[in-house]
């Protein structure tokens, strides 16, 4: 029987330390749904998705209920959207991301993942589609994100792909200018992506994933930052004991859930994404954590210590919590979405160059970074082909959300509402990397690929 | 199936029986009850059996929340396991 001070800490977490279950993603495989008839393709994937994930808000709602709990979203991804369409004897899947954005409204999800395409080693004539649908099927749909994976320790850097892929973001920007280029923000650029994410813009369903299955994502910067009250001035052993702490607790909490979940969808248990996913919301910050360590600002020299020593406690604690622990587990450091973040970046301390160092440490990458409307499309393909490299070589996965905000210049603001936040414009090195995207080909597989 | 009834707020008169009235009305047994006040501040936790209880447990949490309301409290019912879960190994 709990004791009156566990059911109140735990109360407390979630009161006052936005402790939640950030979301239950239902992974659905769309491998049954080809057709060479886009319009046949398209209905079948819709009711395929409504069919499976017909009681997915329901559940998740009761549960969260009973256990007293918010799941913040509930959520769905696809198989890459690029392999179904293959078969498609079209030039544009935007029918296919119309269909997704049409079955996840009758589902009552807040986003879908799996307009994907999977491109470390080279492109299908479904891949190269996918790509150029992108900017259109942004617009035209609301809760639709997509990812395209560009390189992997494994494959190397398809540079052709990262060329590509800097266009195809500035297209994106362009054609959502009403919104500040919100396009982006559902737009992911990965190296080393992984199969069973929860988390968007990222989430796919991997070729390598069973039928149908239940991820679920659990945050809890806030209970992190609080835990850390405790060990003001105290060496990094006690630090990293804290975070380990909290982190087997938030962790535990996120398997029951989704334990519960999966049960009553009869969908099987995938895994436990343990992330420190912030918020805008003031206390919901990782950036705050980093600080709360002993730095003045986050950015400042140390910075990525900090963060390192944060992500791998984070993954310690978890990992015992869960049967099975997976997606990108570890810390996030997404900027608009982090209240912590967005004030170091106004004030100058977080810039670009510093955020690419630490997400060598961090679970992601560059993660919803608002740029000058006017970078150049070479430019933001470097700045892709410089994330990639880190993952390809740390064998890790490494991503780029950015946002060249069409108007905007250093010093703006871009509003992108509710959970997407707000975004200080970045300045971004004026000087050319042209030539060097120019050049496009592949950029071999590393030595850490040759392990067999 | 057990759950855990939390309920905290300054206290008055009546608490114990309004909350009590809700769970009998269900169905549900009280197993276990503690609660201590600090400053005025009422604090109350209640284990409870809910394996017979008329309503969904989800529903029963919501009607418990609406007395709350009713008498400006904050009433909680969860199931046992999440604290089990977080607190124990």
């Amino acid at each position: 029987m709990p004791n009156i001070k566990e059911v109140l800490t735990t109360l407390d977490m979630i009161d006052k330390r936005h402790l939640d279950i950030r979301t239950i993603t239902m992974g659905i495989s769309l491998l049954d749904c080809c057709d060479t008839d886009i319009k046949v393709c398209a209905q079948k994937i819709y009711d395929k998705i409504t069919r499976r994930a017909e009681n997915l808000v329901k559940v998740g709602q009761e549960i969260e209920w009973e256990f007293g709990i918010p799941i913040v979203n509930k959520r769905i991804s696809v198989t890459p959207i690029s392999i179904i369409g293959n078969t498609c004897d079209t030039d544009s899947y935007v029918p296919l991301a119309i269909a997704m954005d049409e079955a996840a409204k009758t589902c009552g999800v807040n986003f879908i993942g799996g307009f994907s395409a999977l491109v470390q080693k080279g492109c299908t004539k479904g891949d190269w589609i996918l790509m150029d649908s992108i900017p259109e099927a942004m617009k035209a749909t609301e809760r639709v994100c997509s990812s395209v994976n560009v390189g992997s320790t494994r494959a190397g850097i398809n540079m052709d792909a990262v060329a590509k892929m800097g266009k195809i973001i500035k297209e994106t920007a362009e054609i959502t200018a009403d919104n500040d280029g919100l396009g982006c923000a559902k737009l992911v650029v990965f190296a080393n992506a992984v199969e069973d994410n929860p988390f968007m813009a990222g989430a796919f369903h991997g070729v390598g994933e069973p039928e149908c299955v239940l991820n679920v994502g659990v945050s809890g910067p806030g209970v992190v930052y609080h835990a850390l009250q405790s060990v003001k001035g105290m060496p990094f052993d006690d630090v990293a004991e804290t975070i380990k702490k909290t982190a087997f607790q938030i962790t535990r909490m996120g398997q029951i859930v989704g334990v519960e979940a999966s049960k009553r969808l009869d969908v099987p248990f995938g895994i436990v994404d343990l992330s420190l996913a912030p918020t805008p919301a003031v206390g919901d910050s990782v950036a705050r954590i980093l600080e709360e360590m002993g730095l003045e600002v986050c950015g400042t020299h140390g910075t990525t210590a900090a963060l390192a020593m944060l992500n791998d406690a984070v993954k310690k604690g978890g990992v015992m919590a869960s049967s099975h622990v997976g997606g990108l587990s570890g810390a996030f450091i997404p900027v608009s979405e982090d209240e912590g973040m967005i004030a170091a970046a106004e004030n100058g301390t977080l810039c670009l160059d510093k955020l690419e160092a630490m997400t060598c440490v961090c679970s992601v990458g560059l993660d919803m970074i608002a740029v000058p409307g006017d970078t150049s499309a070479s430019t933001i393909s470097a700045i892709i082909a410089d994330e990639a490299a880190i993952g390809m070589v740390n064998s890790k996965t490494t991503a780029v959300r950015i946002i060249p905000a069409p108007g905007k210049v250093v010093g703006d603001r871009v509003e992108m509402g509710g959970l997407l936040g707000s975004a200080p414009v970045m300045p971004v090195h004026p000087e050319s990397s042209e030539n060097f995207i120019a050049r496009g080909g592949r950029i071999p597989a590393p030595l850490q690929s040759l392990k067999n | 199936m057990r759950a855990i009834v939390t309920v905290v707020g300054k206290d008055k008169v009546g608490i114990i029986a309004g909350v009590c009235t809700v769970l009998a009305e269900y169905n549900v047994n009280i197993l276990d009850i503690r609660q201590t006040v600090m400053q005025d501040y009422f604090t109350m936790m209640m284990v409870t059996d809910v394996s017979g209880s008329q309503l969904p447990v989800a529903e029963l949490a919501k009607a418990l929340e609406e007395k709350g309301k009713e008498m400006n409290l904050s009433i909680r019912l969860q199931r046992e396991d999440i604290f089990d879960a977080m607190h124990r190994v």
